[in-house]
């Protein structure tokens, strides 16, 4: 029996299709340890070999890597959640009760995406704070940091578009309050200063321009929902792949 | 039988050869220096792994007992009280009692993202890099945790500790009861014209030159007491540096003020106040 498993085994792995997919062996040696990272698609993010106390968990607390697979969480999540729900402030509230109640995992996949979304804003924080307190974002790494700070407030953008979806009291006032300060921006919101003296009315003004009107209705829900499902995601994974790439150029920081 | 002797390689006589170190490893190390590596995979691979396995359960499992919460359907008939924002933003909001909006939502978020990103063009001690350090870089990391501290402790205050009307209701008292509304807010000019027995914007005058030397007495002093540090970040980043670090320990002052003065605005313009 065994040996018909080997022989079947053997003739698997020596077909043309298993050796276009897997281009070395299995065998446990350095060469295919080297070649496990080399000829992939992973080469893209890590190199053949590290520092061994650079990937230390104490070292790195394992929180850019956690705040990446978040992302990939919300991404899957969010697609599910994207095929029951219309943002139409008509349906928007029902849609999520229907999520909640007859949709099959519904309410875990809501749960989740929520988990996830609170989370990757606290993982990415802690991952500043600590690239902050082992100076990774000391030279070459400066621009690195840029991106990340790029990356953080997109984060939090992305937290705050979704909020406002279930449309409910607690995102329809949360949202409120949120535009209400958007007002009072400087120059371009009718209730901040020097606003009066540049022209800016309750109609042009940098609170209209992000609901789409003077109150939160129909026309922020939508400008939320295509904000929150494509254009931010969009941006971060442009700014991701930038900050992954130039991790992998300057290699990880940490002790040599 | 004589010994045949070749060569492993054919040396080239225009070039010296010495052995440059031994080291233990399973492969050659060419033109590398002296380095503690270890193989991607499997050695960091499975900790993504293996982290990504314990976050994917740890939520799912988190999901069956923390339920995200819907409130009634949206409606502008009903305002909550209080309205709060997200948990994230809530430092923001919590500084709505001590600012105007202007500031707290806007130019102050805006000058955090500005600072953050200056960092690495201000910091130029090249000291821990790579490891954790707190002696090497007493004056970075002090302001990091502060900020960061400040930042914390007012979200904290927003969460649990604000309710009705905005009000601080500590956890034992009834959060259903409405608070007196405190009166006798004041304005610095105004205290300083009443106080001193001079003219209105005389008074104004007076707040204006306290800011004013706020800044200047921060810029001024620590670069004569230290002189090392000032050379070190030349004009520029010092500069930089000391303003964002002013107005940064200038938000706890503002505070401390309305807390302990009962200062509304300190700065009295026709165009903004704060």
């Amino acid at each position: 029996m065994s040996k018909l498993m080997n022989r079947i085994s053997d003739w698997v792995t020596s077909t043309p299709f298993w050796k276009a997919v897997f281009r070395h062996g299995y065998e446990d040696t350095p060469r295919n340890r080297a070649l496990t990272t080399f000829s992939n698609v992973l080469y893209h993010l890590h190199p053949v070999k590290t520092r061994r106390e650079s990937i230390k968990i104490r070292y790195t607390w394992c929180m850019g890597g956690t705040s990446l697979l978040l992302f990939v969480i919300l991404s899957v999540t969010g697609v599910l959640l994207m095929f029951y729900y219309v943002p139409d402030a008509r349906r928007a509230y029902q849609d999520i009760k229907d999520i909640m109640t007859v949709v099959s995992f519904g309410t875990t996949f809501r749960n989740v995406h929520r988990l996830a979304a609170h989370g990757m804003v606290f993982t990415v924080w802690v991952h500043m704070t600590r690239v902050f307190l082992t100076g990774a974002y000391k030279p070459p790494r400066e621009f690195n940091w840029i991106i990340g700070v790029l990356l953080l407030v997109l984060t939090l953008l992305l937290s705050w578009t979704g909020y406002l979806l279930p449309w409910d009291q607690l995102a329809l006032w949360a949202i409120t309050v949120g535009t209400k300060m958007a007002a009072a921006t400087p120059f371009f919101g009718v209730e901040g200063p020097f606003a009066p003296e540049l022209g800016i009315r309750p109609d042009n003004d940098v609170k209209f321009m992000l609901l789409g009107g003077t109150e939160v209705g129909q026309n922020a829900l939508l400008r939320f929902y295509v904000l929150h499902c494509v254009v931010l995601p969009l941006f971060v994974v442009v700014f991701l792949a930038v900050h992954f790439w130039r991790v992998r150029k300057d290699g990880f920081s940490g002790p040599l | 039988m004589p010994e045949k002797s070749f060569e492993v390689f054919p040396r080239s006589p225009k070039k010296t050869y010495g052995l440059m170190e031994l080291v233990k490893g399973t492969n050659p190390s060419v033109e590398k220096e002296p380095e503690d590596t270890i193989f991607t995979w499997p050695n960091l691979f499975y900790i993504e792994f293996i982290m990504a396995l314990a976050i994917t359960a740890l939520l799912l499992f988190l999901s069956l007992y923390v339920q995200a919460p819907l409130e009634e359907e949206a409606s502008t008939d009903t305002t909550p009280n209080p309205m709060k924002a997200p948990w994230y933003f809530l430092g923001l909001q919590e500084l709505l009692v001590f600012f105007d909006p202007w500031i707290a939502g806007v130019t102050l978020p805006v000058l955090i993202m500005i600072g953050l990103m200056l960092i690495p063009f201000l910091d130029v001690n090249p000291k821990g890099k790579g490891y954790y350090t707190f002696s090497e870089r007493k004056f970075a990391v002090t302001n990091y945790s502060f900020g960061m501290g400040l930042w914390l402790v007012l979200i904290v205050i927003g969460v649990w500790l604000r309710g009705l009307d905005w009000n601080w209701y500590w956890f034992w008292e009834n959060g259903h009861v409405h608070k007196p509304v405190v009166a006798g807010l004041r304005d610095l000019p105004v205290m300083l014209s009443k106080g001193l027995g001079v003219s209105d914007s005389a008074g104004k005058a007076i707040s204006d030159l306290m800011l004013f030397a706020y800044f200047v007495i921060g810029l001024v002093i620590p670069a004569v007491l230290f002189k090392d540090f000032f050379k070190r970040l030349g004009l520029l980043r010092y500069v930089t540096t000391m303003v964002m670090f002013l107005i940064m320990v200038g938000i706890p002052i503002k505070i401390a003020l309305r807390l302990v003065f009962s200062i509304k605005y300190a700065i009295i313009t026709p165009w903004f106040k704060i």
